[in-house]
């Protein structure tokens, strides 16, 4: 190993069994755990000790299950098309990777479209702001961190679809590697709106 | 563990999920007689068979890469 190469991109470290990234990607979704599992806990708490009444329904709080369940069906299928991204890059299949990349994209973006305008426009029109109560509070702060993580997946998957697809000429396996931890990390980011969307949209 | 392996969790996850949206889509159309929640509770039913049937077509897919 030659210095300044990063250790274990490809093969996987004798020790953890895994290569680099992927523990590295492990560690940071654990880190993700307790920070949406610590606002998720405190939704609940606050729901549960909220006195009888002064919890929003969800048409005091404007919330459509139907474009939230929308939006869940975009996820979904955007993670099958991300984890087919991957499948076909270990068949060695590229073209059909990358257009199973575009796809993802265009699912996300979707969401974040629509979450923005069919949700937090009319919200904000119609002064539901993060200050309005405490409900607001929390389903600001849970689905915007939420939002900013998918557009943080996007940011990454354009990279990959772009000027990171050269590593796939050069060092296809390394590639393969990349797109496998961005997957992990997409699957967490859609796992957690399916635990979000009950709590804020079916639960009353 | 792999991204295999993570999205087999992810369509058992889905699967409990389609089961509960469904649950409670026909809950609701009980009292409000909506349609539209009729529709997407047999859909949400429809879809979750639907993702036991990819998941096992995945697996069968993917048989060669590691679970780790």
């Amino acid at each position: 190993m030659s210095a300044g190469v990063l250790p274990y991109t490809v093969e996987p470290h004798p020790v953890t069994g895994l290569y680099s990234g992927k523990l590295g990607t492990w560690l940071f979704l654990a880190s993700e755990v307790m920070l949406f599992g610590g606002l998720f806990s405190a939704y609940i708490l606050l729901r549960v000790g909220a006195p009888e009444g002064t919890w929003p329904t969800h048409e005091e709080a404007h919330l459509s299950w139907k474009i939230g369940g929308f939006n869940t069906l975009l996820l979904i299928i955007s993670s099958v098309t991300m984890v087919m991204a991957w499948a076909n890059l270990k068949m060695n299949n590229f073209p059909k990777a990358r257009m199973y990349l575009i796809v993802t994209v265009i699912l996300a973006s979707l969401f974040l479209t629509l979450k923005i305008s069919l949700e937090y426009y009319p919200h904000w029109h119609d002064g539901l702001k993060p200050s309005t109560n405490v409900f607001f509070g929390l389903y600001y702060t849970l689905t915007a961190l939420h939002g900013l993580h998918i557009f943080g997946g996007i940011v990454v998957m354009l990279y990959f679809i772009g000027p990171g697809a050269g590593l796939w000429k050069t060092n296809p396996e390394y590639y393969t590697n990349r797109i496998e931890c961005t997957g992990l990390y997409w699957h967490f980011v859609d796992l957690v709106w399916i635990f979000l969307f009950p709590i804020l949209y079916l639960m009353n | 563990m792999s991204l295999k392996a993570f999205h087999i969790l992810f369509v058992a996850v889905c699967v409990l999920f389609s089961l509960g949206f469904a649950y409670w889509a026909i809950t609701e159309y009980r009292t409000t007689h909506e349609s539209a929640l009729l529709v997407c509770g047999i859909f949400s039913l429809a879809s979750g068979a639907g993702m036991i049937v990819y998941g096992r077509w995945f697996l069968h897919k993917l048989r060669g890469v590691s679970y780790l």
